[in-house]
């Protein structure tokens, strides 16, 4: 071995080695191009657009959003769909996830269960239309039995049938991803110390799955907080389901002010950083580290 | 009150069998297993030795058999119903508890009260010496701390039965010999049965009262480790017990062929003559001037007090043998064995 030269002899493809630099550093280039292009740019173009108002001064937007009701409480009919799906899309995949991991033949079952992902929202919409509506098999089957119709579309339970389903297959695949993460040997350690089912999962599982729900929560909840096409199809756009996105949509498409839906787009974001905020502090009191166990 | 083993006369393995499918991992072991006894389970990878232990501590159900303890049936029995102690190959400490909530773990599973869980958790930590490491995280520890954790939180339910599957195959070889004198200090010290799984002939030998070797789901021998030393039942226990040169020959008038010399052995069971299968140990073929056997040095590995080397003989079967003195690749050397220790098994081993 010979001594390395000086510092300043150190070729320069050498030096950037060491920050992991090197070329294969540039195929990070179309990726940031492309996020910078479709997210970076139109992003900060509209939150300088929400400034411009057709009329007023630069806050004229902002003050006209949060004094019309009808346009502030978009904002609460939109988490009060966002959040009830969310958690009710992650808790149902807890025990599923628990259920599934143990199976032989997982694969048949995650399938069937992630067929709804491939789908997309307009089809899961029309199904519930044509399923659930006053003259679908769901109803026809009530009035049959004498206990009468039951409105499940063009309303509330409309657009959270639709969230759950369309939802559910992707945190579902989440939980069982980070549940499959978790070491088998360390609930089998906590059994052969006496914890049964019940303990097992409270003492062992939980904790270690927490970190990976809180995320689960968030991507969630992003996920249905956008919620549009459900709302419009499935739900009543004037009424109890209109959310936030359906005021954007209205403002840009219907009254072509563009500044006004720039600065819609804007709450939107807010609203959501906020929730998505909330969940993460919340992850501060969880335990955070490696699921596995000994030296990884 | 000190940790101690509940008490028990004897743990029975009746016949017990495990399959997957149709692959037998486990075929009708029967053993008897009393209070304080160490039972190393010895075998190489896929001898069924694993499978033995997960069924012991439960996480495996038996397909046929049963276990005994005393005159209770235990093997249809959850695993958090058994009492076990079990010491993971990966310690399986819990990642998200400190070191005093993963060793009082057990007890509080128990319900037992919250000062006696603390006494007897720094009763644990005093065992297996890690006093003052109580409030860190497993990720904190190195990999002996993390072991003797597992073994404190094991010991502290005081199983009957501590099960230890492989525990020292992730330390290092200075750590592995260091943890090997604690786990048979603390052994005693609890007074529990213990078995301990490895594939290590070494550390089985050093370790148990008895050794039950397993090879493709069957018991092969049980016996001490200066018997299964000595007296390997069968040549395949010879060949895992470190009896390198194994050796295909013709049993004739009482002398065997071996590397093209004609030499004496002692036959293990009664055989006649016919093909025998010759094991002789490299440290039991040594350097003589008058050795039957010449070999033609192939190589020489240096082991501080001694050199571990291969030879070709005339016939062009090669020899494993040991000298303290320096031979050089060419050499040629003759080579002698006592009778005694040249064993013969009758049949020939592949």
């Amino acid at each position: 071995m010979t001594d390395l030269p000086h510092e300043e002899r150190r070729p320069l493809r050498v030096r950037l080695a060491l920050y992991d630099l090197d070329a294969v550093t540039l195929l990070l280039v179309p990726a940031a191009l492309f996020v910078a292009a479709l997210f970076v740019y139109p992003f900060f173009y509209g939150f300088f657009l929400s400034f411009q108002p057709k009329a007023g001064d630069w806050l004229a937007n902002y003050r006209k959003f949060f004094s019309d009701p009808f346009l502030y409480d978009t904002i609460e009919a939109t988490l009060r769909l966002a959040i009830p799906a969310t958690l009710i899309n992650v808790l149902i995949s807890i025990p599923v996830a628990l259920r599934v991991r143990l199976m032989t033949r997982r694969r048949i079952l995650t399938t069937l269960l992630v067929v709804p992902l491939t789908l997309g929202t307009v089809l899961i919409a029309e199904g519930l239309l044509t399923y659930l509506g006053p003259q679908g098999w769901f109803n026809r089957i009530l009035s049959l039995v004498g206990i009468g119709q039951v409105r499940l579309v063009h309303n509330y339970t409309g657009v959270m049938l639709s969230l759950i389903l369309s939802g559910f297959p992707f945190t579902f695949l989440l939980t069982l991803s980070h549940l499959t993460g978790i070491d088998p040997s360390l609930e089998q350690a906590a059994a052969t110390l006496g914890a049964k089912a019940r303990a097992r999962f409270r003492y062992i599982l939980m904790p270690l799955l927490a970190q990976g729900l809180a995320i689960n929560l968030c991507l969630s909840f992003v996920q249905t907080f956008s919620v549009f096409p459900s709302a419009v199809l499935l739900g009543s756009p004037a009424g109890a389901t209109r959310v936030i996105s359906i005021a954007a949509y209205q403002a840009a498409y219907e009254q072509y002010d563009a500044s006004m839906a720039s600065a819609i787009a804007m709450i939107m974001g807010f609203v959501q950083l906020f929730v998505v905020a909330l969940i993460l502090t919340g992850r501060g009191f969880v335990y955070r580290g490696a699921v596995g166990s000994g030296k990884g | 009150m000190a940790i101690a083993a509940r008490d028990f006369k004897e743990l029975r393995l009746d016949g017990m069998s495990r399959n997957f499918g149709t692959v037998n991992a486990l075929m009708g072991v029967t053993l008897n297993v009393r209070r304080g006894e160490f039972i190393a389970l010895l075998g190489p990878s896929g001898c069924g030795k694993s499978t033995a232990l997960n069924c012991l501590a439960g996480l495996l159900t038996l397909s046929g058999g049963s276990i005994w303890l005393d005159q209770t049936r235990i093997d249809r029995l959850k695993p958090e119903d058994r009492g076990f102690g079990m010491v993971f190959q990966n310690y399986a400490l819990f990642p998200h508890m400190n070191v005093r909530k993963n060793i009082g773990f057990g007890l509080a599973m128990q319900g037992a009260p919250k000062v006696d869980i603390e006494r007897k958790i720094d009763e644990a930590l005093a065992i297996v010496r890690l006093g003052g490491q109580g409030e860190k995280l497993p990720g904190q520890l190195s990999g002996g701390q993390q072991q003797r954790v597992a073994i404190a939180r094991a010991i502290i339910i005081e199983p009957p039965l501590v099960l230890m599957d492989e525990p020292l195959s992730n330390l290092d070889a200075k750590l592995r010999l260091e943890m090997r004198a604690e786990i048979r200090r603390i052994h005693d010290l609890i007074g529990s049965a213990t078995i301990y799984v490895t594939h290590d002939q070494e550390e089985a030998l050093s370790l148990a009262d008895r050794i039950v070797v397993m090879r493709e789901g069957v018991v092969r021998q049980v016996g001490t480790p200066p018997e299964l030393y000595a007296q390997p039942a069968h040549a395949d226990v010879a060949e895992f017990m470190g009896y390198r040169n194994l050796i295909r020959s013709h049993l004739d008038g009482g002398k065997v062929t071996v590397g093209g010399a004609a030499i004496k052995g002692t036959p293990i069971g009664a055989i006649g003559n016919g093909a025998v299968t010759v094991a002789i140990r490299p440290d039991d073929l040594t350097i003589a001037n008058d050795g039957p056997v010449a070999v033609k040095v192939e190589s020489a590995q240096y082991h501080g007090n001694s050199f571990y080397c291969s030879g070709r003989a005339g016939d062009g079967s090669e020899l494993y043998f040991t000298t303290e003195h320096r031979v050089g690749k060419g050499d040629t050397v003759r080579l002698i064995a006592d009778p005694k220790r040249v064993l013969l098994y009758a049949g020939a081993a592949s």
